[in-house]
């Protein structure tokens, strides 16, 4: 994981001192609120329906245990003892107060974390893969080039006035999982015919109210030229993009208008000033950041006994084989496994976590996994280098805590955002209808037989629940002041990205679990062979859903 | 004189914006004329030391001005509202691919908190809301000390200065 130098220690500090100065002068009435306002967001506090609201920065999902004690402390300090892990691998917390922000970031920078650009029209933090360098299928890992982003992109001084927020992924292994193709700037890392490194550029994908999977605008950049293109595009940007209508400013909105092909020519206009200037990045800088995400002090581990001694558990035990099944993924260090904590059991809000839970998952991650822990964008946490000698040791742990549930991958393994409950901007609530979801569909074996499925539930247009990519979507729609529901089917984030379609009027809070009920039952009935939710909608299309749902 | 941040200090200063409606160069001297108008008026205006120009957030430097925009002992940039970015790109660009080495202003509805980021972008002079506190103020110029992008400021990246 990366480890901070004398210099971004400095400059984290510099940004404390900025913000303390700030809150200060706006609780003096020396800077209006409308002034403060994007100040504030862009160290990550928004006031919300309840509170301030705290966002903080977990860079592309690493977390050590350190930083999570860290979080622990001020979930417990500051706050009602309790976190919220997001759709973009963040944490935050629901409860602080205005005047003690500032305490909160100091205590913060001395793990290393903050609130930087959290939100806000600027580069927000950049995500990626939570299995990066330990995935199987992985091509190149991509956190180097996401801690090199990282730092380009902090207290960028041209691009902190965006017309719009501005959000960046990279993936680095054949299955995309950090949904690349819906980002303002998804990153695929690839291997050129040559056998060198370089990137496909993916520009203008993204949710909220304009859905639109993002064209490609490079299929291959070399690999030192990162940062001049990356500085190109959101020159071209920060320029053109529109400045009239919050809703018309995102950079998907400028690629549409220009159309790919030009707005492709316009940024290789600019890069052409660009390349080969100073920010091209040099094999040593790329070797310094490297180095922070080499391996750690595997063991050599005998495959052979270990999937004989956990066949052996699992044949006695139902309920650790079907964690097993579902919560832990193969690893490419031979005996190793990567174990996903699941944050969404039945009862509790997608992503919350208290301050007793982050604490010993800093305890488990320091005792299995190297000390380090990583958010996923689906809003569960990982252990991502365990002895395989050592599962049903730690499933035990993991059980008394309440992670084990098996659900990852399921229907019950949704995406949510925090909704109507805490956010100013929901049209209606997404927690309970996540609840309801989860207590009709409770039986396990049921699950197990949907398959992979995902469901995602935004409570508005903004999509942080990216209900347009879930294989059934959930809107909260806001209808004469009452809260409804719509439906969309047939979304999926990967490689192959869709944006859903919507069924039809939306419905009730009450008929969301009949209805969901409605379209699995089809989905069971037309599946032919174990064919998954995704593609058996992708062969029979919505017209039969909407019979059967509308009927 | 009203007073401005030029060069790191507090300063007063009487050059005069000529507001964008304006269809003829006023009387008068030490005048910071609209981008468009100067086109116009250009030839005119030849050999005149008195005479700058400000762009407003939506306009860009044509490249056919760039020999005529480096003789220029001063150039404004307007932000509309301090939300609104382009400024901080123009002022990049002027200085980065235009060649300009003048005094460059940042004029409008510019906060304190932005000092530092615009100083980063190649502004040297600020003209900054009335009541704003001048002398607190510069102490925002230096918000940051250090920083891992190439700008103005300082062209090389942290990465190339270890």
């Amino acid at each position: 994981m990366y480890v901070y130098t004398d210099t971004d220690r400095k400059i984290l500090g510099q940004r404390v001192a900025q913000f303390r100065n700030q809150t200060a002068r706006f609780l003096k009435g020396e800077l209006a609120p409308t002034e403060f306002l994007p100040l504030r967001l862009q160290n990550g506090l928004y006031i919300q329906r309840h509170a301030p609201m705290l966002r903080i920065a977990v860079p592309y999902g690493m977390l050590s245990s350190r930083q999570l004690r860290k979080l622990a402390h001020i979930a417990r300090h500051y706050d009602k003892g309790y976190g919220h892990f997001t759709t973009r691998q963040n944490i935050q917390f629901n409860w602080p107060k205005l005047e003690e922000v500032p305490d909160i970031l100091a205590e913060l920078a001395e793990v290393e974390m903050h609130g930087n650009q959290t939100s806000g029209n600027c580069i927000r933090n950049v995500t990626s893969d939570q299995y990066a360098g330990v995935a199987v299928d992985e091509i190149i890992d991509p956190r180097p080039y996401c801690e090199i982003i990282r730092q380009w992109s902090t207290f960028h001084p041209e691009f902190a006035f965006l017309p719009r927020k501005f959000k960046i992924a990279v993936s680095g292994s054949a299955e995309d999982r950090a949904a690349v193709q819906v980002h303002d700037i998804g990153i695929e890392l690839v291997k050129n015919a040559g056998g060198e490194t370089g990137y496909r550029i993916y520009v203008g994908g993204g949710l909220g109210r304009t859905p639109y999977v993002g064209p490609v605008i490079r299929e291959f950049l070399p690999e030192q030229h990162l940062l001049t293109y990356l500085e190109a595009i959101l020159r071209v940007y920060n320029l053109l993009g529109r400045r009239d209508n919050k809703y018309k400013a995102r950079i998907k909105i400028l690629v549409k208008a220009l159309g790919t092909e030009q707005f492709a020519a316009r940024v290789e206009e600019e890069w052409s000033h660009l390349k080969d200037g100073p920010a091209t990045l040099t094999a040593g800088e790329i070797s310094r950041i490297s180095q922070h995400f080499t391996a750690p002090p595997y063991q050599q581990l005998d495959a052979a006994a270990i999937d004989a001694q956990l066949a052996s558990h699992a044949s006695t035990d139902k309920a650790f084989a079907n964690w097993l099944k579902r919560n832990v993924k193969p690893h490419k260090q031979t005996g190793y496994r990567i174990v996903v904590l699941s944050l969404k059991p039945t009862g509790v809000a997608p992503g919350d976590v208290t301050d007793k839970q982050l604490d010993a998952i800093a305890d488990l991650a320091d005792e299995y996994s190297f000390g380090e822990a990583r958010a996923t964008h689906s809003q569960n946490l990982v252990l991502a280098d365990v002895d395989g000698n050592r599962l049903h040791e730690l499933w035990q742990k993991l059980k008394a805590l309440g992670f084990a549930t098996p659900n990852i991958g399921t229907l019950t393994d949704m995406i949510c955002c925090p909704g109507g409950d805490f956010c100013a901007l929901a049209n209606a609530k997404s927690i309970p209808v996540a609840e309801a979801i989860q207590r009709r569909f409770d039986d396990i074996d049921y699950l197990y037989d949907l398959g992979d499925l995902e469901v995602n539930i935004s409570g508005c247009m903004n999509a942080c629940g990216h209900h347009h990519v879930g294989h059934i979507g959930i809107l909260g729609v806001d209808k004469k002041g009452a809260e409804f529901y719509q439906v969309s089917l047939g979304g999926h984030a990967g490689n192959d990205a869709a944006i859903g379609e919507i069924l039809g009027p939306s419905f009730s809070q009450e008929q969301m679990p009949d209805v969901m009920a409605k379209i699995l039952d089809l989905y069971v009935e037309k599946r032919i062979d174990g064919e998954s939710f995704l593609d058996t909608y992708r062969r029979i299309g919505i017209d039969v859903f909407k019979e059967r749902v509308y009927a | 004189m009203p007073e401005i941040i030029k060069h790191n200090s507090v300063t007063r200063d009487d050059w005069q914006v000529v507001t964008a409606d304006t269809t003829a160069v006023p009387a008068g001297s030490n005048l910071l004329l609209p981008y468009p108008l100067w086109q116009q008026q250009r030839t005119a205006l030849a050999g005149r030391s008195d005479i700058g120009i400000w762009f407003d957030s939506a306009e860009l430097p044509s490249a056919e001005d760039t020999a005529a925009i480096q003789q220029l002992p001063l150039i404004a940039i307007h932000f509309p509202v301090f939300t609104d970015g382009r400024g901080f790109s123009i002022a990049r660009l002027l200085r980065e691919r235009f060649g300009y080495r003048g005094e460059l202003r940042a004029i409008g509805y510019v906060l304190r908190d932005q000092l530092c980021f615009l100083k980063r972008c190649g502004v040297d002079s600020f003209v900054l809301p009335e009541g704003t506190n001048l002398q607190a103020a510069l102490a925002s110029l230096d918000d940051f000390t250090e920083y891992y992008q190439t700008s103005v400021d300082q062209p090389q990246p942290l990465f190339r200065r270890l």
